[in-house]
């Protein structure tokens, strides 16, 4: 059956669709897309939109069943808690369930927003009732057929475990009626389950690809193996945007297993790919390698040059994105009665622990590709467009991540495109190129750099009367084909997220924006906009909080308006679950934050103490709202990572700095992220109970730790820090 | 003035004390300080860092269970990975630390009184400590410390080891004299 | 190219490769054994830990030329180990991973640490598994399954 409505296509959105952003869901990888259906279709919105079952699940003959997920599994868990969802509806034995993840295909783009793809912390949000319906079918297929073959009516049986029961004794297996339910036709309607019913969603269900991760026998994209294969390494410019002069490869080329030597061009300048034999013969030939780099006129971005030239680009209102109330209202209050504030939010990379990788085999009018990717549509496009050939004759693989946090997407697809120029040269053979470490670190695509100038008044009630906020950052979609989408009169939407559609009650509130270029590729960070505007917001509002000599749960009640229903009840949680705040022992003090995040609302208590000079997380105690928790385990799992994520930034070591073009940082020597020494001793994770649709778990808890710390650090030395990473206290 | 004697006695003490300036300055070289430490780390780099991924002392200088010194470093030096190596890496005990809790170089005077300390060297004597800078594994790999990960060669110590070891005896032959104070 | 005769989970492996190569890459690309994992090429992560002579050992700066006899126990063997059987059911029992491309290293380094003392404190935890990164923060469940282990040996 053909779908109701024909999901949005990976290239250009038909005019007839435009981007509204919604209020309280602004922000993020692909915050907020509600593409307007044109006319025609808006009144079907609320009908069920057709998968067909047969994409999405196998049963086999011997009684298993493989569900495809419609994303890629970075770590967040979508590759059980999909299948959960599915199982239930379909009453199929769990014990029996594996997952496998769906390739590039139109019938798997996520059903909001139109597209292919993992982020936004979307899935459960848009795939939720995608794939009750998808087992609510499946076994409604599986009953009529065992129905037909028992002559009785469909409402006489029940199903469970994999097993349908008919009246009297009768009983048959999935297994056994699968390739007769497959003949029939896919109802369009069918009852889900009542909540009641449930038997997976809603249970602490331990993770499908657990064992498999703890043998060493879970393959990632890394670990493909192909017969023939090479492998190529690509030597990287110093500076971003520069070409290859000329190069040298006499040398490498005598090397036993070198195959290849070549130029390649990048999105920005170029570069030579070695391909070899093995990973250790390419990565030496590339350290042999003699390349003249043309760097004439190249730009040389420098951390400290750019901080600078943004500080005075803050001084001034950018493009104004929000306005509302009196612009004078600022004017009429006593500058003692306001706070002047300015931030300085570093690069920051993701750094996933799978190195960047992707596979890809051109026959000529055909390729075969493998990545861990989160647009894999985009990705099959790219790689097709390098390969001159139509999209459909590229077979994208999507393989399990080693961490994601953004950087297994990009607009560009600038990974699948370098890849697929070596396969280009390399015909007939597969190749899979590999980032190395440093090649990562020193690649780009990191969430940018920031400086915020925000000027508060403050009311005689001690809260906010007036707000000026400028942003100065690099816009993360300019140039992209979402620019038309989230960049709405110049200003980046995801660059303010977090500030602009801030739920607080904040009158008199004007945001502005400018967006320098710098010839660092910018990209979405776990978070995106919100990991560097609600450290500004939650550190602003606690500052106003200990002025108003109010407790900074109840200040954030009090601003927050009646309807901020999700908020105020983690923030209700978190004061009942933290009383241990009342209680802290001498020189630890705790700090507090909050934010919702595409529906779900988040709120923390950190408890730190000041150990050699360096802020030392004791204790954390985070609450959250995110409707029906599917997997109350996997959602404590991805709090208490995303809150160790979020820390990053904090750290000396955990940025990234660029001195006269180049980064400083080459590897994780001097790249430090948490490791497990700088992790809290203790995460407490708080569940609000709920049955509203569920909303999603990635990307909420990274961006209220950072400034829950800075928070507790004002209490303990007095000082508000609004520069990151803090160096020594 | 002094009478010959006692100059030719001076002229000793100070060449000695002259030869010690020598044996300091490689001493505090980074390739031999930065596992001379007075605390729970090694250093690394010819800016002394704190050596990355968080290793520790352990109990004997040799790491703990799970990262061990020998979890990176092997009886040689593997240039084409960076990691430096040699026979029995390991910390120098508390007991020869040359610098103090905060990474600070200890001086001259301090350092001399720890290295002639038979207490805390291990019991050696001036003969001990010339052949201890004359043949210890980890003393001679300062000398060919290998490539860093980044291909560059890591820096060497002022003069030959050779030359070190010439200024120790020179300074064994002095009786091992220490400069006054601090 | 040299040939180098290894002892690889209690079997003997004979790889002809550049004496230069990391263990790391003997494993994964010689052997087809990619359990053991790349992370960063230069020690700091723990990713490619696997076990020498017993040690705790990082593959990836390792040179093949320098293994000898020593015996090498990976991720794909640690199984077979008492110790090792024990922190593998005690991690899955957990849901420690999330994307769990370091866990074959946190789980070689935590076996390590077990082997060395069967009732760590939070200290030695802390130390002993200090060097191996995760970037998905499984750390608080790490150190769960650990203790988890650590009460099933005596």
């Amino acid at each position: 059956m053909r779908a109701l409505i024909r999901a949005a296509t990976d290239r250009k959105l038909s005019r007839r669709t435009f981007l509204r952003v919604s209020g309280t869901a602004a922000g993020g990888l692909f915050v907020g897309l509600h593409f307007d259906l044109p006319p025609l279709l808006r009144e079907k919105q609320g009908a069920p939109k057709v998968y067909p079952p047969e994409a999405f699940v196998h049963v086999m003959p011997d009684g298993r069943i493989a569900i495809v997920v419609n994303r890629v599994e970075l770590g967040q868990g979508v590759a059980t808690a999909l299948p959960m969802i599915l199982a239930d509806e379909m009453d199929a034995d769990w014990s029996q369930v594996s997952a496998e993840l769906a390739p590039a295909a139109d019938v798997y783009k996520d059903p909001v927003y139109g597209f292919q793809n993992t982020g936004g912390s979307a899935t459960i949000a848009n795939s939720f009732l995608q794939y009750r319906e998808l087992g609510a079918k499946t076994r409604a297929m599986l009953v009529s057929a065992a129905a037909d073959r028992w002559h009785v009516a469909p409402e006489q049986c029940r199903t469970a475990n994999s097993v349908v029961y008919g009246p009297g004794n009768r009983s048959a297996r999935y297994a056994e009626l699968a390739s007769a339910a497959a003949r029939l036709p896919v109802p369009e309607k069918v009852r889900l389950k009542n909540p009641s019913e449930f038997r997976l969603i809603g249970k602490r269900i331990r993770r499908l690809d657990g064992r498999a991760k703890s043998v060493g026998a879970q393959k990632f994209g890394l670990d493909l193996n192909l017969p023939g294969m090479l492998i190529a390494v690509i030597a990287r410019p110093p500076l971003f945007g520069a070409r290859v002069k000329a190069f040298d490869d006499r040398e490498v080329r005598t090397m036993s297993g070198v195959r290849d030597v070549f130029e390649i061009p990048l999105m920005t300048g170029s570069a030579v790919a070695i391909v070899a034999d093995r990973f250790w013969t390419a990565k030496r030939a590339r350290d042999r390698l003699k390349i003249e780099w043309d760097l004439a006129g190249v730009e040389r971005p420098d951390s400290a040059e750019l901080f600078t030239r943004y500080r005075q680009l803050a001084r001034t209102v950018g493009t104004v994105a929000v306005n509302r109330g009196d612009e004078g209202a600022m004017d009429r209050i006593s500058t003692s009665n306001r706070i002047v504030a300015e931030y300085q939010l570093p690069y920051l990379a993701h750094t996933p622990m799978e190195p960047l990788n992707t596979t890809i085999r051109f026959d000529g009018d055909s390729a075969e590709a493998w990545a861990p990717s989160q647009f894999p549509g985009y990705d099959q496009a790219a790689i097709a467009q390098v390969l001159g050939l139509k999209q459909q004759k590229v077979t994208y693989h999507v393989e399990f991540a080693g961490g994601g946090f953004g950087r297994r997407q990009s607009f560009d697809s600038h990974v699948q495109r370098e890849a697929a120029e070596i396969a280009k040269r390399m015909r007939g053979t597969p190749v899979k190129v590999i980032w190395t470490r440093e090649d990562d670190v020193q690649g780009g695509y990191y969430r940018p750099m920031f400086v915020h100038r925000v000027e508060v008044g403050i009311g005689g009630d001690g809260m906010p009367a007036a707000w000026k906020h400028v942003v100065v950052g690099q816009s993360y979609l300019a140039g992209t084909p979402f620019e038309s989408l989230l960049i709405k009169n110049g200003v980046d939407f995801d660059a303010i997220g977090g500030t602009e559609d801030t739920p607080y009650l904040i009158p008199n509130f004007r945001v502005s924006a400018h967006h320098p270029k710098v010839s660092v590729p910018p990209s979405q960070w776990r978070s995106v906009g919100y990991s560097h505007n609600i450290f500004v917001i939650e550190t602003l509002i606690d500052e106003l909080a200990t002025r108003a000599e109010t407790d900074p749960i109840a200040y954030r009640l009090k601003l927050l308006p009646p309807n901020a229903l999700r908020l105020r009840a983690a923030l209700a949680i978190l004061e009942q679950k933290s009383g241990w705040r009342k209680n802290l022992p001498p020189n630890r003090a705790v700090g507090i934050a909050c934010t919702q995040y595409q529906g779900t609302a988040v709120a923390c208590a950190a408890e730190v103490a000041i150990e050699n000079k360096r802020p030392k997380i004791m204790r954390v105690s985070v609450a959250l709202h995110c409707g029906l928790a599917v997997n109350p385990l996997s959602i404590e799992n991805q709090f208490q990572g995303g809150l160790i994520f979020g820390m990053s930034q904090l750290l000396p070591k955990g940025v990234i700095t660029l001195k006269d073009g180049r980064v400083e940082q080459r590897n994780f020597d001097r790249l430090a992220p948490p490791y497990i020494g700088d992790a809290p001793l203790r995460i407490d994770v708080h569940i609000v109970p709920s049955a509203e649709p569920p909303t999603g778990c990635g990307e909420p808890p990274v961006p209220v730790i950072s400034p829950a710390v800075v928070n507790a650090l004002a209490r303990l030395t007095g000082k508000r820090y609004r520069s990151l990473p803090l160096l020594a206290l | 003035m002094a009478n010959a004697q006692g100059s030719a006695a001076n002229d000793k003490a100070v060449d000695g004390l002259r030869a010690w300036d020598s044996v300091y300055s490689v001493l505090t070289f980074p390739r031999c300080i930065n596992c001379h430490t007075a605390t729970n780390y090694p250093q690394q780099g010819d800016d002394r860092h704190r050596h990355f991924a968080n290793v520790v002392r352990g109990p004997d200088g040799k790491g703990v269970a799970g990262l061990n010194c020998a979890t990176c470093h092997q009886e040689k030096n593997s240039d084409a990975t960076g990691v430096p190596g040699g026979h029995n890496w390991h910390l120098a005990p508390l007991s020869m630390r040359w610098q103090d809790v905060n990474d600070r170089i200890l001086s001259s005077a301090a350092v001399c009184r720890a290295v002639v300390d038979r207490a805390k060297n291990h019991g050696l004597d001036g003969p001990g400590l010339l052949k201890h800078h004359e043949e210890e594994a980890l003393v001679l790999w300062a000398w060919s410390p290998g490539v860093r990960p980044d291909g560059t060669m890591r820096s060497l110590p002022p003069m030959t080891h050779s030359q070190f070891v010439a200024a120790t005896r020179r300074w064994v032959s002095a009786g091992t004299p220490c400069p006054v104070s601090k | 190219m040299t040939t180098y005769q290894l002892s690889v989970n209690g079997e003997r492996k004979d790889v002809d490769v550049d004496p230069t190569t990391p263990l790391l890459w003997v494993l994964r690309e010689e052997l087809k054994m990619t359990g053991t994992k790349y992370g960063c090429g230069i020690g700091a992560c723990g990713a490619c830990t696997v076990h020498l002579a017993g040690i705790a050992t990082r593959s990836c700066v390792v040179p093949v030329s320098l293994i000898g006899s020593r015996a090498i126990v990976t991720i794909e063997g640690i199984g077979n180990d008492p110790v090792g059987r024990v922190v593998q059911d005690a991690w899955v029992e957990t849901d420690v991973v999330q994307c769990g491309y370091c866990q074959s290293g946190q789980i070689m380094t935590a076996v390590a640490l077990l082997k060395d003392k069967s009732k760590p404190t939070d200290t030695n935890i802390e130390e002993s598994m200090g060097g191996n990164l995760c970037r998905c923060g499984t750390y608080m469940r790490i150190r769960e399954a650990i203790k988890t282990a650590s009460a099933q040996l005596r």
